[in-house]
């Protein structure tokens, strides 16, 4: 507790590769939830013992994969709703979900807690220069209240500059 | 190998394509027989991949157009493919418990379960939903001269839940596929009764299924039909409407007009009102988040068998974690999850049974409420 400031929590965590249950990383992180304006996304500061894997080689075969499409990728739930995804659709539900990472960054507070459960909608958007850009509808479940919070995000992605949420 | 779409024009051509596939020996998808080739019908034709561009070429020399209707038949196998069954016979024969099934089917599975294990399982009638389908429960119960206490299990109470009902139907087929060869599943059956509702919620399930497949509640019209549906385990008479609720039709956790204005959550409360004194065990299925719940969501205030409580959850959770590994965790709702009241493990502690529990299944969240049907099997198995 600090006073007129917030709440801050020291956490101890293993994080985990969803794509390699077998490798895992430590991790220590400081989370300071500010008093008052929720508006204001909690602020995070997090060191990573070890070293991430590396995705260069699977990143570049999607990279050009979407890049060689002849008409912009368009697409609808994902996954579908017996919980089935086509392997051609996998990283883009991952693009998603890191995406949906930061949208719901920016809105957690002490009493939320979002997933992502579906993606409704999306689009590539045509562009010139080298990024990749999609446009999602997403669906986030937040388990406090129960409720299904749709949402709308657009997604800049670079194999070697990362992803970028614009709204 | 690539599927063909081909509308011949002339009889000409049409004899042309008879002969192809005749001396080909090409699999024909429509028409069944090549003699039932057609002018102006739609033609379907698989082509071995070593032939497709002979006879690409051989139709583009006699000037018969055609699309590809699909460009890789193997592809589109291997992606409808459902998980192999390493398990020799269902009970049913047939019946694929690793997928996901639509009520209409469910209510078949039933008929069927007791009609091929009449001498264990009577399918009871517990009442009717909203949009007045009958619901029914299964009990499970070995012929014997003495009072048996009862085990209840309900699945569904929430629509899209889905991996829930698939934990009843699989916990049936469990049961009735190995009480006689396992010692402690007959040992079971000598003492108790089973009593299993495998969808509580029908309405919503189905809605579920047909318009929106993150749907929660019933579907009780509200306002003049402008809004729908109650949450049923927020509709018990366990300190009903105090807190984690909302009274606005709107919301996902609305909890109805008062305790049991459901007929779902009376035809439920009823039975278990009338049998409570027989009724050792309360479970109530839910997903997700891999949780063992006990009382109360109302009130941080412990119920009076707390510790046993803990005990054999604590030992269930340990007992499911050695299958797979999947952790689980104990704990009173109002304390690891969320404060609410009106739920129906809330209500079965407060009428006196004195073991119940919510069991939140698979996963923590990277699938939530659309868990994949190749998790069903380990899910069940671990649960079991």
């Amino acid at each position: 507790d600090i006073d007129g400031v917030g709440h801050k929590y020291h956490l101890e965590l293993v994080l985990e590769d969803v794509l390699d249950k077998d490798s895992t990383v430590n991790c220590t992180a400081e989370i300071l939830y500010h008093l008052g304006n929720k508006n204001i996304a909690p602020d995070v500061q997090f060191t990573i013992e070890g070293e991430l894997k590396n995705t260069d080689e699977a990143d570049n075969i999607f990279y050009n994969r979407i890049k060689s499409l002849e008409k912009e990728l368009v697409a609808e739930n994902i996954p579908d709703n017996h919980g089935n995804i086509s392997p051609e659709m996998e990283p883009v539900r991952l693009l998603a979900w890191v995406a949906s990472g930061y949208v719901i960054w920016q809105n957690s507070t002490e009493n939320t807690k979002f997933q992502l459960a579906q993606i409704k909608h999306v689009k590539q958007v045509k562009r010139s220069d080298e990024y990749l850009e999609f446009d999602f509808m997403i669906l986030l479940h937040e388990m406090v209240s129960q409720e299904i919070i749709p949402w709308q995000m657009t997604v800049l992605w670079h194999p070697q500059h990362g992803v970028q949420v614009t709204r | 190998d690539q599927v063909l779409h081909i509308v011949p024009e002339t009889f000409q051509q049409v004899q042309l394509l008879q002969h192809l596939c005749s001396s080909l020996l090409l699999d024909l998808w429509k028409p069944l027989l090549p003699e039932d080739i057609g002018a102006g019908e739609d033609l379907h034709m698989r082509v071995p991949a070593p032939l497709v561009q002979e006879v690409k070429d051989s139709l583009d020399q006699h000037m018969i157009s055609y699309s590809v209707l699909i460009p890789d038949v193997q592809e589109l196998v291997d992606h409808s493919m459902p998980r192999e069954r390493n398990s020799p016979r269902q009970v049913p024969d047939g019946y694929d418990y690793t997928q996901y099934h639509p009520m209409e089917e469910i209510y078949q599975w039933m008929t069927e379960i007791q009609n091929s294990n009449s001498e264990l399982v009577t399918q009871h009638y517990l009442g009717n939903t909203v949009e007045n389908r009958p619901m029914y429960y299964l009990k499970i119960s070995q012929p014997s001269d003495k009072t048996k206490k009862i085990i209840w299990m309900d699945c569904g109470i929430h629509a899209r839940e889905w991996i829930t009902p698939a934990f009843c139907q699989w916990f049936v087929k469990e049961i009735l596929q190995n009480y006689k060869s396992d010692p402690k599943i007959s040992r079971f059956l000598q003492n108790l009764d089973l009593y299993i509702l495998p969808v509580l919620n029908i309405d919503g399930y189905i809605y579920s299924w047909e318009e929106d497949r993150l749907w929660r509640k019933n579907r009780s019209p509200h306002m003049n039909g402008t809004c729908y549906g109650t949450d049923l385990n927020r509709n018990f008479n366990s300190s009903w409407g105090s807190i984690g609720v909302s009274y606005n039709c709107s919301s996902i956790i609305f909890c109805g007009s008062g305790p049991e204005s459901e007929p779902e959550t009376k035809a439920v409360a009823q039975l278990i009102e009338r049998k409570k004194s027989d009724i050792l065990c309360y479970l109530t299925i839910h997903s997700y988040g891999q949780y063992i719940l006990i009382p109360y969501g109302s009130t941080t205030e412990p119920p009076s068998n707390s510790e046993e409580l803990m005990y054999v959850g604590e030992k269930a959770a340990a007992a499911l974690m050695e299958k797979y590994g999947t952790s689980y965790e104990v704990g009173s709702t109002s304390l690891i999850l969320y404060s609410n009241s009106g739920s129906s493990r809330d209500w079965a502690h407060m009428i006196g049974i004195p073991f119940s529990y919510t069991f939140e299944l698979r996963d923590k969240g990277t699938h939530g409420f659309v868990l994949p049907p190749d998790q069903i099997q380990p899910t069940c198995e671990e649960t079991m």
